[in-house]
């Protein structure tokens, strides 16, 4: 009989001491007023790592006082990344700072209070007059700013094979879509099975943004991201019958490849073109390949569709201080030269000193510097990420069915429940 | 599953029982409960707590990182079913029910088959059995990124895996787009899951004929039986349980596949199946609409599970 009691008491106090570590998890890390600086960043190899590694110099020789602790997530293009801070966020223990697409992909962590002002540090930088005046309108929401862009990226570029367009006798980029359509016709005479290689659903959204700014323009194109151009018009149309077309000369096993397969294909010259965002560049020459050409998009004109990383100061960060001491070195000319010299984009600062860069670069800051800027949605800067999600999902339906119709309505129901969110 | 034993309750009827004998009645009920009472506590919290907890968010408008603004009512079910853009959810219903058909019918056909032949007294039964058991320890993802490579869907020259052999071998013709089929693809998809899961079946109709005693089948013998209808009338009735945990086993491993299509395809439109789209959702901070998928996937799964577990409970209670 005693022995049973004694059974009984041990296994209440299993149960309690089970109980009790389930709830005790959550302490451990330093105290308050520490001289840490957590980085959230989905910067985990190749020419990001590159880069974030030229800043973490930086930051050591800036902000010597404070001690860099690296949060990088890695995989998914940064979709492991997100849903680990959104649950940090949520149980309000916020990295230090984190990095996020600047523009409309902010506007969550805005409305949500999750991330502080930053307009008083801007001034006090001197960032307002630094960065080009669409940028910064494009940062502003309701006059403030939230984030400070790390560097500029162009989605709106053609890669070509050099020397699979030579052969089929073309010596110049097309400038409008017609002339383009003729090229991709006389490659396909010509014998390249493939003469534009596409990948999946977000790089398909990229292609089909491409067409949209040949038709419309840039103003009316940034116009569909404020609900100032209708989706349900008849120029949507007449693009996605273009973008149609441009599907029959890709390759079409498109939804099973990522960019860098399209971008193999180009290689390997069994491509001729690939539209893609100019971090191609740099990828291109850490494999090794010099015969490519580069031009903006058949009929975009001086239209710089940007895209941007940027980091900003979260609400209950443990160490504000030292999180401003990041974003002030992030925005420093020599903070953006560490960095972007090394992940192959350009700065976001005018002043930057072209000749510093490598030559696919130099082009790109001067074309930042008299472009028009636009902005894309599959790379944040355009719509919020859950705009993004109905688009790319509509995209890959499209691209195996080819249904114009209902393309256009999922885009215009997209627009309609996430617009002005 | 878990059956949770409610403590007896001393019966109402007597008149007041006298302390010590409570005491004993107490004494005979309390440490089992004691010592239940951890994983009881567990599972109440981390089972059905966060059933609780999904299902209330479900209900709920949280459709952004904003957090909750209030209780909706089943609008967000009817949303998916109506108002989903490119009818999103139906289809990817669509895809998983071909996936699970197809899943179910090859793996079953195909364990069946080889349990047979293995019964029938093939030499070196062991050897075969590792075999086509062995792809059961390989993971969802590991075979998937193989399997991706093998239903390359590139065609002709740029023929890549199973096409490129096709192709080599002159049998062009079966060269095929695989998962990307916009109808069938699911059933392209269905393929390695097939190659995993079938030998498990084998494995589970192998024992189920071990199971059989040797003098029913010496009876059927005796009796003049072919070997059809030996089979037929004597061996496949018993076979009844074992089929119909196995297809329980597939259906509900069918219905949350998750891991398997994301490593073949990625998440995207053509091979969308609600587990899928439930992530996908997530990543958008759209929690209620991926709360509503994952409460639907529940009732799906519990419509195959709870009717074999009444049936369970049924036959031990029998015997």
């Amino acid at each position: 009989m005693r022995s049973r009691t004694r059974t009984a008491v041990a296994a209440a106090g299993m149960a309690l001491a089970l109980l009790a570590s389930g709830c005790g998890a959550d302490d451990g890390d330093g105290g308050a007023g520490s001289k840490k600086v957590e980085v959230f960043t989905w910067w985990a190899d190749g020419g990001e790592k590159a880069g974030l590694d030229g800043l973490v110099a930086q930051f050591k020789t800036d902000c010597a006082q404070y001690e860099f602790v690296n949060g990088a997530v890695a995989g998914g293009a940064g979709s492991n990344a997100k849903q680990v801070l959104a649950s940090r966020l949520q149980q309000s223990d916020p990295p230090d700072t984190f990095q996020a697409h600047a523009g409309a992909e902010l506007s969550d962590y805005i409305k949500a209070g999750q991330i502080e002002d930053l307009s008083a540090q801007y001034k006090e930088w001197g960032l307002d007059s630094a960065f080009p005046k669409g940028l910064v309108d494009s940062l502003t929401v309701d006059g403030k700013i939230y984030s400070v862009p790390a560097n500029i990226h162009r989605a709106n570029v053609l890669w070509g094979n050099k020397s699979v367009l030579s052969k089929a006798g073309i010596t110049a980029p097309a400038t409008t879509l017609p002339e383009f359509f003729t090229q991709l016709d006389t490659l396909k005479a010509k014998g390249v099975a493939t003469p534009l290689a596409l990948g999946k659903d977000w790089t398909q959204q990229m292609l089909f943004e491409a067409v949209l700014i040949s038709k419309l323009g840039p103003e009316k194109f940034s116009g569909l991201w404020t609900g100032q151009t209708d989706w349900a018009g008849a120029d949507i149309t007449d693009a996605i019958n273009d973008y149609k077309k441009l599907l029959s000369y890709s390759n079409k096993d498109r939804d099973t490849f990522d960019w860098t397969d399209a971008e193999k294909l180009v290689m390997e010259g069994k491509a001729a073109y690939q539209l893609m965002g100019d971090w191609e560049a740099a990828d291109l020459d850490a494999k090794g390949f010099k015969d490519y050409n580069y031009s903006v998009f058949p009929g975009n004109g001086d239209a710089y569709q940007w895209l941007a990383d940027s980091f900003v100061l979260p609400k209950n960060a443990k160490n504000p201080e030292g999180t401003k001491c990041w974003l002030k070195t992030l925005g420093s000319a020599a903070g953006q030269k560490a960095f972007n010299t090394k992940k192959g984009s350009i700065p976001a600062r005018t002043d930057a000193n072209a000749t510093d860069y490598p030559a696919y670069q130099q082009a790109a800051i001067a074309d930042w510097a008299k472009g028009k800027p636009v902005p894309s949605c599959p790379h944040g800067s355009a719509c919020s990420q859950g705009w993004q999600g109905a688009v790319a999902s509509a995209q890959g339906k499209f691209s195996s069915d080819g249904d114009v119709a209902a393309l256009q309505s999922a885009l215009v129901a997209a627009a309609k429940q996430y617009a002005g969110k | 599953m878990t059956t949770t034993t409610a403590p007896p309750t001393p019966p109402r009827t007597r008149p007041r029982p006298s302390p010590g004998a409570r005491r004993a009645r107490i004494r005979r009920w309390l440490p089992g409960l004691l010592l239940l009472s951890p994983s009881l506590i567990v599972l109440a919290v981390f089972v059905y707590g966060l059933i609780g907890w999904t299902a209330k968010l479900s209900l709920s408008d949280e459709h952004d990182a904003l957090g909750n603004k209030g209780f909706v009512g089943l609008s967000n079910f009817v949303a998916l079913f109506t108002e989903d853009i490119n009818g999103r959810f139906t289809h990817s219903l669509k895809n998983l029910l071909i996936f699970t058909v197809v899943f179910m019918v090859g793996a079953l056909l195909m364990g069946v088959l080889w349990a047979f032949l293995l019964e029938r007294g093939v030499r070196g039964e062991g050897f075969f059995r590792a075999v086509y058991l062995f792809p059961m320890a390989v993971s969802f993802v590991a075979s998937g990124v193989v399997w991706r490579w093998l239903m390359n869907s590139g065609t002709g020259d740029q023929a890549g895996g199973l096409n490129r052999i096709f192709h080599d071998l002159h049998l062009g013709f079966l060269e095929n787009p695989w998962w990307t089929d916009p109808d069938w693809g699911m059933a392209a998809m269905a393929l390695p899951a097939i190659w995993q899961l079938a030998g498990y079946v084998m494995a589970l109709f192998l024992s189920g004929f071990r199971g059989i005693p040797a003098e029913l089948r010496e009876a059927a013998a005796m009796d003049g039986a072919s070997t059809y209808q030996l089979y037929r009338h004597v061996i496949f009735p018993q076979l009844t349980p074992t089929a119909l945990s196995a297809m329980i086993i597939l259906g509900h491993m069918s219905m949350k596949m998750f891991d398997l299509i994301m490593s073949v395809s990625g998440a995207q439109w053509i091979t969308e199946v609600p587990a899928v789209y439930v992530w996908q959702t997530l990543l958008t901070s759209d929690y209620a609409k991926a709360a509503a998928i994952s409460i639907i996937l529940l009732l799906l799964i519990a419509l195959v599970i709870v009717p074999y577990l009444i049936y369970n409970n049924r036959v031990e209670r029998r015997s």
